[in-house]
């Protein structure tokens, strides 16, 4: 620059000015991003970037798990861990098993719900671990997952693992698909009751942890939710997002108010957000992919 | 600046947000992990001045807008990391003076970056959180900062002066 002399003033100036096209630069970025939606055009870019930092995320991820392995070590010895860990899906399995047996009855008592039940043993899954989770302070709850489009896992599928419904995959790259969990504030999940059918919307509340809950809003606002209530998918079209059937949670408390026109039922997730480590991406049955589909459901 | 240092910064820049996705989720607390790219971004701007600061501030925002897990609107991050290196920046002298203040800057960065990034999800309706969440979110992460800040400060501040351009060799 020809006006460079010594002394601060227009140092600063153009510091300034720097500041002034930087922060401009950034809001364009998210105009584009929030004014296109889907059809952004930052999201070649997005997935771009994702499918290089993705296979990085994946090595860092590989390279630290004996890291995590090792600290459990200190806590107890192998052998009991493995004990531990076997009872616990084993649990979290009866669990789950208890937990749909009031819809399944119910089901069973409607005349054509027979034959979606014996649908919804069909379920294909591809198994994936957990690599990144988003920061918190990015206020989203999103994770990284370890599948990608070559096993076969695409935008907008079911995830679940042994506990229930996990999230939904809002993204994939080649290796790597990044899932919006239930728990977010952007997350809407069609929810429906066990006990009597009754369906509502459940949404995250953005929090995770032992706080971690959602809200359930039935769409009949005469029907009371009562506690211990079972809440599971009602599923979409073709399953897109989310398939039928999968438990979400338990209604823990109801909340009325008369401002609101419905009422509030709070929900405590089966899946621990925490601890989330191995995941299932629903895939549609056929699946064929660089890693094996496990066919769920296998218990008549 | 030459291209060689330019990469190893760039390099820096990508793991610092790999890592604080992919390892610190170990240790998080209620999901707030310590904001390394901030803390990388605060060090640039104290040793090579605002404008240095606010480029990195912008290439390792976008980049945590963009990397994997990210599922809010692009530039938001980078958005908080200008400002933050703008303003770190502008008090680097008094910066240096001592590694305490050092940590002190840190830690208003790392409120100002975080509440930025806030405030912007309120403004744009992208995954706003109640304000008391956010506030404790906010808290636990100026937290984390300058926990890491008297570790990760001198080690990073030592690589950005010896990749500093025309820098006399001793």
């Amino acid at each position: 620059m020809a006006r460079r002399i010594s002394g601060r003033g227009p140092e600063q100036d153009r510091s300034r000015r720097m500041l002034g096209l930087f922060v401009l630069a950034c809001l364009t970025l998210i105009t584009l991003d929030a004014r296109a939606g889907a059809s952004s055009p930052l999201n070649p870019v997005r997935s771009g970037v994702g499918s290089v930092l993705g296979p990085v995320e994946d090595a860092t991820a590989t390279a630290t798990r004996p890291f995590d392995q090792l600290a459990g070590m200190f806590r107890s010895n192998r052998s009991l861990r493995g004990d531990i860990a076997t009872l616990t899906a084993e649990n979290s399995r009866l669990r789950s098993e208890v937990a749909t047996v009031p819809l399944d009855r119910k089901r069973l008592a409607e005349y054509d719900a027979l034959s979606q039940t014996a649908s919804e043993t069909g379920y294909s899954l591809v198994a994936a671990h957990v690599i990144a989770v988003g920061p918190m302070q990015s206020f989203s709850r999103t994770v990284t997952i370890d599948a990608g489009t070559s096993s076969g896992v695409t935008k907008d599928m079911t995830v679940i693992n042994n506990d229930g419904l996990v999230g939904r995959v809002v993204d994939a790259t080649s290796s790597t698909a990044t899932v919006l969990l239930i728990v977010d504030t952007t997350s809407v999940v069609g929810g429906r009751l066990g006990t009597n059918l009754e369906i509502g919307f459940v949404r995250g509340r953005g929090t995770l942890g032992d706080s971690g809950r959602l809200t359930l809003d039935l769409v009949d606002n005469a029907v009371e939710p009562s506690r211990g209530d079972v809440v599971v998918t009602w599923g979409s079209k073709d399953g897109v997002p989310y398939v039928a059937g999968i438990p979400i949670g338990v209604v823990e408390s109801v909340v009325s108010s008369p401002l609101n026109s419905s009422r509030q039922a709070v929900v405590k997730p089966f899946a621990d957000f925490t601890a989330l480590d191995v995941v299932g991406v629903v895939v549609p049955n056929g699946t064929h992919g660089d890693r094996p589909v496990i066919t769920a459901g296998g218990t008549p | 600046m030459s291209a060689p240092r330019d990469a190893v910064l760039a390099v820096v820049v990508a793991l610092a947000v790999v890592f604080q996705a992919v390892v610190f989720r170990f240790i998080s607390i209620d999901g707030v992990v310590p904001n390394l790219a901030l803390i990388v971004v605060v060090v640039a701007a104290i040793a090579r001045g605002p404008e240095f600061g606010m480029i990195t501030g912008f290439c390792a925002g976008l980049l945590t807008d963009l990397a994997p897990p990210a599922d809010h609107l692009a530039g938001r991050w980078a958005l908080a990391l200008v400002l933050v290196g703008f303003l770190v920046g502008r008090v680097r002298q008094d910066a240096r003076s001592s590694p305490l203040m050092a940590v002190a800057v840190v830690g208003a960065a790392s409120f100002i970056g975080t509440s930025v990034f806030a405030l912007s999800g309120v403004v744009l309706g992208d995954g706003a959180l109640p304000i008391g969440s956010m506030l404790q979110v906010i808290v636990i992460s100026v937290l984390w900062d300058l926990m890491l800040a008297p570790f990760a400060v001198p080690a990073l501040l030592r690589l950005f002066d010896e990749a500093r351009p025309g820098r006399l060799v001793r």
